[in-house]
């Protein structure tokens, strides 16, 4: 056995042994949590350093938090679920993993359509999904709704990312709580005719593939954008505000948010962290550091942001994005959309 | 230790130690799988209605397609590279012969990243060639074929390795004897040497195809729909664990046809060297040597130089910001776990392959199969039917002794699910090397007086080390690339690099998934090297 492997073992050991050690009395929460690391520990330290509370977190994949949550149960050391997508903390609260915090202070922060009509879970910071296009070959004229580009005029023009994603399956739920099933689907089947070349696995795929002349338009979270902006000031591409004529849905968005989980062994702790998240310091922090928009109105974007300009948001509660997401995931695969 | 005296197989009467050890291993690996069978119990018609309704043939099709094809190119690839190293002479062959073994170190999803980056309409070949050519228009990457040959280039590395060691093993005398009856040195080849190493040929194509149809990362990469994007799917979108599950045991099916397939590979074959000594190796005339030198150099080029060329790109661009002090304990940590879990599991698997080796019963030999066939099962799938189960234990104890969490939120529930999904691995070498163990042989060595620990030491030990390296090598580097099972089963405070990687690409941020990546691939050279250089047959 060489040495390494020998100093691994013990390494090992040593840590098993403290792993199973009795916690100490600090006060702490514990934190299940689909966001990178890179995004919470800021806000985490920030927290800490403000109240002496200590955050400790593991980060995974919603489903696979979810259904740790659920089997361990009343076991659980979790106290705190953040996750993104509306339809994951729904899911999270009809599962009964999560217990309705009533604040005044939360409730004041964060508008009544981006939270749980329970209290069950609430949002952090507000994620726009809406139309790029490229200032090379599209008129901003010619753009108006999601809906609108199933007109034959985008055939072979769009670029689309794969409905495996959340993202699409929320805004396509939405879609069938404003139109209906049937509407929707003709609309989802225009949008798969339209495709210049099969879906992407991400964001930044789709808007590399209109600035090399693959596509024209396509669907994308804002902050990609920003990011991508960031690095390329200059690339030939810009967001439109989707959805903002007399009597259209505004522009759909989506949340990541946070909710206090049902056996949380720290509840009161958590609470605290929950309403400190939803305050200035934090929100810039949680925004900011991922070009979001904050969930709080009273906390202005990122200059780079606010750049963008200002646009109406859907006013549609986020939660329909969980309720209709298997509706919408069943269609999407009716629709021949991969 | 009377056990080791024994040399022959015997039919088991009484179950001894050894025996009840293997069969409380194979309970232990069957019980999340077995907790997933389970989810029969539920009637998910309606999932499966619209799943077959839908995509189900496409995602069968597409999945035995993946199968035909990358057996194919890890076959094509492993075994006439292997060939090339041991028994042919063309420049570069001595580094060709370690550098071979590198793209270990790749995960597939880095691979298919990269590859995609480099070869999609956006990137920069189809850029260059749009600007060079005018009349050249270009296309989407996202083929099937592409997806087949990144999965060839990541995986032929277990055929290559395990048919090296074969072809290396079998020695001068064997290969002298095929040429003294008249054979030239490529039907020596094909006569002798192929179907001498078949055992080994088969143990990497079973390996390389169950990490296929595990696959997840790589093929999403690709959008590219297979039996494992069903069951993600059924989970992540139309939330149904049950589904999942179920799909999930259907996999297996899958499976067992692989180690089938594996078992009729096998054939009667024995794999029982003949000379410790190399064969010489034949150079070949004319311009054939610096063909294989092409050939041998365009793999490494395609599966490793390029791969990681483009993640130094990537870090020099962008990603130092990451490089802080609690990066090292990212790859402490990744060491750590993964050098724990390949001295646990290669232990299991020689007792596994002892247990196989000295007893014969029907039973044993399903409990031995069983317990490998962990591998194909997609990590996070794995993982849910270790927190399942851990779970309800927990739970249980609770309820009967008052004690809290006993089994989730340590390191046991982590090693365990690297135990069930790498055990095959370790287990294919250790196998073959048990092999090698010739029942002669220690007869001879009782006849001549020597004591049933001598015959360890110097029969067993020394016939084994080599599969036992390899087989540390293999679940060590697998464990570091593992991703999902060591996302959800992790305690507090244990990340590691691949968990870093999923941070930055769940956000999009490939560009500083670079930095990880680069820094797995690298913290896999040097065990890949330093157990190159102990598995090579002087």
């Amino acid at each position: 056995m060489s040495p390494w492997l020998k100093g691994g073992m013990l390494a090992l050991a040593a840590l098993a042994i403290s792993a199973c050690s009795e916690p100490d009395d600090t006060r702490e929460v514990v934190v299940y949590t689909s966001r990178g690391d890179h995004l919470v520990k800021p806000v985490f330290d920030a927290f800490t350093a403000d109240t002496g509370i200590k955050v400790s977190y593991i980060t995974d994949n919603d489903a696979a938090l979810l259904t740790r949550l659920e089997a361990e149960g009343s076991n659980s050391p979790a106290d705190m679920l953040i996750t993104v997508d509306a339809g994951n903390l729904w899911q999270a609260a009809e599962r009964g993993l999560l217990q309705p915090v009533h604040d005044d202070t939360l409730k004041a922060s964060v508008p009544a359509n981006l939270r749980d009509s329970q209290d069950r879970w609430y949002g952090l910071s507000v994620r726009a999904r809406t139309i790029v296009y490229s200032t090379e070959r599209v008129n901003p004229d010619e753009l108006s709704t999601y809906e609108a580009l199933a007109d034959e005029q985008w055939r072979g023009r769009l670029c689309l990312r794969t409905s495996k994603k959340v993202y699409n399956q929320s805004l396509v739920a939405t879609m069938i709580e404003r139109l209906g099933e049937a509407r929707t689907e003709e609309i989802v089947r225009g949008w798969v005719d339209n495709l210049a070349t099969d879906v992407f696995a991400n964001d930044n795929a789709v808007m590399e593939a209109i600035v090399a002349g693959q596509c024209d338009v396509g669907i994308v979270n804002t902050y990609y954008f920003g990011r991508m902006q960031r690095d390329n000031p200059d690339m030939p591409l810009k967001l439109f505000w989707a959805n903002q004529g007399e009597g259209e849905s505004g522009m759909h968005v989506n949340i990541s948010g946070a909710g206090v989980t049902a056996h949380a062994p720290h509840p009161e702790e958590a609470k605290a962290l929950l309403v400190w998240m939803s305050q200035e310091a934090s929100q810039r922090v949680l925004a900011d550091g991922n070009m979001e928009f904050p969930v709080n109105p009273d906390v202005s974007p990122a200059p780079a942001v606010a750049a963008w300009g200002e646009f109406r948001a859907d006013d549609l509660n986020v939660e329909v994005a969980g309720r209709r997401q298997v509706e919408a995931v069943k269609l999407m695969d009716r629709a021949g959309y991969r | 230790m009377g056990l080791l005296a024994q040399t022959r197989p015997r039919r088991l009467r009484r179950p001894d130690l050894p025996v009840l050890a293997v069969l409380a291993v194979a309970a232990a690996v069957l019980m999340p799988i077995l907790v997933l069978a389970l989810s029969w119990l539920g009637d998910e018609s309606e999932v499966w209605q619209h799943l077959a309704q839908t995509v189900l043939t496409d995602l069968v099709l597409n999945t035995l397609l993946l199968v035909v094809g990358v057996s194919a190119g890890v076959l094509l690839l492993g075994i006439s590279l292997a060939w090339m190293v041991s028994a042919l002479e063309f420049p570069g062959r001595r580094f060709f012969d370690w550098a071979l073994f590198l793209p270990l170190a790749v995960p597939a999803y880095v691979l298919a990243f990269v590859a995609l980056d480099t070869f999609d309409y956006a990137g920069p070949v189809q850029r260059f060639l749009r600007e060079a050519v005018p009349a050249f228009s270009g296309g989407s990457a996202r083929r099937p074929w592409l997806v087949i040959l990144t999965l060839s280039l990541v995986f032929y590395p277990y055929v290559y390795m395990l048919a090296r060691t074969a072809f290396m093993a079998q020695g001068r005398t064997l290969m002298e004897q095929a040429r003294i009856l008249g054979l030239g040195p490529y039907a020596a080849f094909w006569r002798v040497a192929l179907p001498m190493a078949r055992p080994a040929i088969a143990a990497g194509l079973a390996l390389a195809l169950m990490e296929t149809l595990a696959d997840f990362g790589a093929v999403a990469v690709f959008n590219y729909d297979t039996f494992t994007t069903a069951i993600y799917k059924s989970w992540y979108g139309l939330f149904n664990l049950n589904a999942a599950a179920q799909l999930a045991s259907l996999l297996l099916v899958f499976v067992l046809l692989t180690l089938a397939l594996e078992r009729m590979g096998r054939g009667r074959a024995r794999f029982e060297p003949q000379g410790a000594r190399q064969a010489h190796r034949v150079r070949p005339r004319g311009f054939i040597p610096w063909l294989l030198t092409l050939f041998a150099g365009s793999v490494f080029l395609l599966a490793f130089a390029l791969p990681v060329g483009r993640l130094v790109y990537w870090v020099f661009d962008s990603a130092w910001r990451d490089l802080d002090a609690r990066y090292w304990g990212l790859i402490w940590r990744t060491l750590v776990l993964g050098s724990g879990a390949a001295l646990v599991t290669v232990t299991l698997a020689l007792l596994l392959g002892y247990v196989r080796r000295t007893r014969q019963h029907r039973l044993l030999h399903v409990a031995v199969r069983g317990a490998t066939v962990g591998y194909a099962m997609p990590g996070s799938v794995l993982a849910v039917g270790i927190v399942l189960s851990f779970a309800a234990i927990d739970r249980f104890l609770t309820q009967t002794f008052g004690v809290g969490q006993v089994l989730m939120g340590g390191l046991l529930a982590l090693q365990m699910a690297y135990v069930v999904r790498f055990l095959a691995v370790a287990f294919g070498p250790v196998e073959t090397a048990f092999e090698r163990v010739r029942p002669r042989l220690i007869d001879a060595a009782r006849t001549l007086g020597a004591s049933p620990a001598e015959t360890v030491r110097r029969i067993y030990l020394p016939l084994l080390t080599p599969g036992v390296l390899t087989a540390l090598l293999l679940v060590l580097i697998d464990v570091m690339k593992e991703m999902p099972a060591t996302l959800l089963l992790r305690p507090f405070g244990w990340d590691t690099l691949s968990v870093r990687i999923y941070e930055m690409t769940a956000e999009g941020e490939w560009a500083r998934a670079a930095l990880p990546s680069l820094s797995l691939i690298l913290a896999g050279l040097l065990p890949v090297y330093l157990l190159m250089r102990r598995t090579r047959v002087h």
